[in-house]
């Protein structure tokens, strides 16, 4: 399980993250919801040391992440898997090499066994003869795959997915939120996902929380959402027409 | 950010780079393959450069040296300590600054922005050490070997365009390049190349490193590392030859 406690991050004198505290479940899809702009990518960023946060605490399994070292955060990120919104695959290495990269540098497997790894974790995300491409010659949605393969290579307690499938298609889209849910599920990761996408939330969502400019504002499951009597969360949701009309009929 | 500020935001990002790698395989492969990228690349460029240089400091000391009283040794003397001790490290480096620091800087600075730097810290990569420092031990072992090369085609180029043109016989030439040589200057321009090897390296990197923005940032990035590092390399010339020639 992960734990922020009053989490503040300041970008000059631009707060935006305010006093943020939330629970994310461990084998659960924990989804982060707002609008552009909110404070999701920041949230997420802090959570993982990659922005230094001004006050508040985070906990990985009750390991005070906020107050170690630099190095000691290098050591719990290698049981960090991430999926960047850009896929952030290095454009200058092969798929095979792209998800090398974290088990030459961390596992004590030999190369056989890391091709092995590698193989399966392309295979778990449906992607095949794709060793010997470069990331340009893939599409948006194959290189979210590959990003979601690199980041489960080395067998992850904790998963993060900052947008993971914007700018793709509804279907692909689809398709990535189902492989995120099996893989939490199969391997019991605690999974957190930033999205901004209806679908996804009602298709993966077991844990929400609703961010509006830098608060939390709600918590809960998928099946409360729809019921929630929050304005702010309603707005975000029914501002759409199909979900507007979800509603009435339900 | 003030002067002060950057200076000190430069050394904490110099600490970083020069912590021990995580993989020495992995390092060793970076070094190889930046060796080539960053130096090997070089080679054509360099020799170029030096043979046309070369032969441009013969002739114009040839212009200069009419009076029949001064000997046409000279000529080749007077080349070989340009070159050795000015033009191959100093102006090679200015050069090399251009191409290998716009290389580093734009590199760096899309790995950045498009959140590859990221990645490598969320795998527990220390991506300052990762990414630059196999570029700086490549700079400080090949750049003297470009530096040495570049000397050899420059005196070359001065002997071969000097001959042609009968401005100096082979026989002059090449009894003023052997005369009064000193070997400690050839120290001098490799303690030079060295110097300026590390600001080619280091500093269009660190602003690469902590390029913030889009492409158009990229591209600011690699004009202030190139400029920078040029600056730079211009005040140290001046103060390594203040320490070490006087």
């Amino acid at each position: 399980m992960i734990e922020i406690n009053k989490i503040v991050k300041k970008f000059g004198s631009n707060l935006v993250l305010d006093n943020v505290s939330a629970k994310f479940l461990a084998g659960k899809v924990n989804l982060i919801i707002g609008r552009s702009g909110s404070g999701k990518t920041v949230a997420i960023k802090s959570m993982l040391g990659l922005h230094n946060i001004d006050s508040g605490t985070i906990f990985f399994d009750e390991r005070d992440f906020s107050s170690m070292s630099k190095k000691e955060q290098q050591n719990i990120r290698k049981e960090i898997g991430m999926v960047f919104q850009g896929g952030a695959l290095f454009d200058s290495k092969t798929i095979e090499e792209n998800l090398m990269v974290p088990l030459i540098m961390f596992s004590s497997m030999n190369k056989e066994e890391m091709r092995d790894r590698v193989n399966f974790c392309l295979n778990r995300v449906n992607l095949e003869n794709v060793n010997c491409s470069f990331p340009a010659d893939l599409s948006g949605g194959m290189q979210k795959r590959v990003a979601i393969a690199r980041a489960i290579v080395l067998k992850p307690k904790y998963l993060f997915c900052d947008e993971p499938n914007s700018g793709l298609d509804p279907y692909t889209a689809t398709v990535i939120d189902e492989l995120l849910k099996e893989i939490t599920y199969e391997y019991k990761i605690t999974t957190v996902i930033n999205t901004h996408d209806m679908n996804s939330v009602m298709q993966i969502g077991d844990h929400i929380i609703f961010i509006k400019e830098g608060q939390k504002k709600w918590e809960g499951s998928r099946d409360e959402i729809m019921n929630s009597k929050n304005k702010d969360l309603n707005k975000f949701i029914f501002s759409s027409e199909i979900f507007r009309r979800l509603k009435e009929v339900s | 950010m003030n002067i002060f500020s950057l200076i000190g935001k430069y050394f904490i990002f110099i600490k970083q780079v020069f912590s021990r790698p995580t993989s020495f395989s992995v390092f060793y492969k970076s070094f190889l393959n930046e060796v080539f990228v960053l130096g090997v690349s070089s080679i054509g460029f360099v020799a170029f450069v030096s043979l046309f240089v070369g032969a441009v400091v013969t002739l114009q000391i040839a212009y200069n040296l009419e009076n029949p009283l001064l000997p046409s040794y000279l000529i080749g003397l007077a080349t070989r300590d340009s070159i050795i001790l000015e033009f191959s490290p100093t102006m090679i480096s200015l050069i090399l600054a251009g191409k290998m620091g716009s290389n580093i800087a734009s590199t760096i600075g899309t790995m950045r922005v498009t959140e590859q730097i990221d990645a490598l810290e969320m795998m527990g990569i220390n991506s300052a050490s990762y990414l630059v420092l196999p570029k700086i031990v490549a700079l400080v072992f090949f750049n003297p070997v470009l530096i040495t090369f570049s000397m050899f085609l420059a005196i070359l180029g001065g002997w071969f365009f000097g001959d042609i043109s009968g401005l100096c016989s082979t026989t002059e030439f090449l009894d003023g390049v052997q005369y009064f040589f000193i070997p400690f200057n050839v120290f001098y321009a490799y303690i030079k190349t060295v110097f300026f090897a590390l600001i080619i390296a280091t500093l269009p990197a660190f602003y690469g490193y902590f390029t913030k923005g889009g492409a158009l940032e990229v591209g600011q990035a690699s004009t202030q590392g190139v400029v920078n590092s040029s600056i730079l390399i211009i005040i140290f010339n001046y103060i390594i030859t203040q320490l070490l020639l006087n």
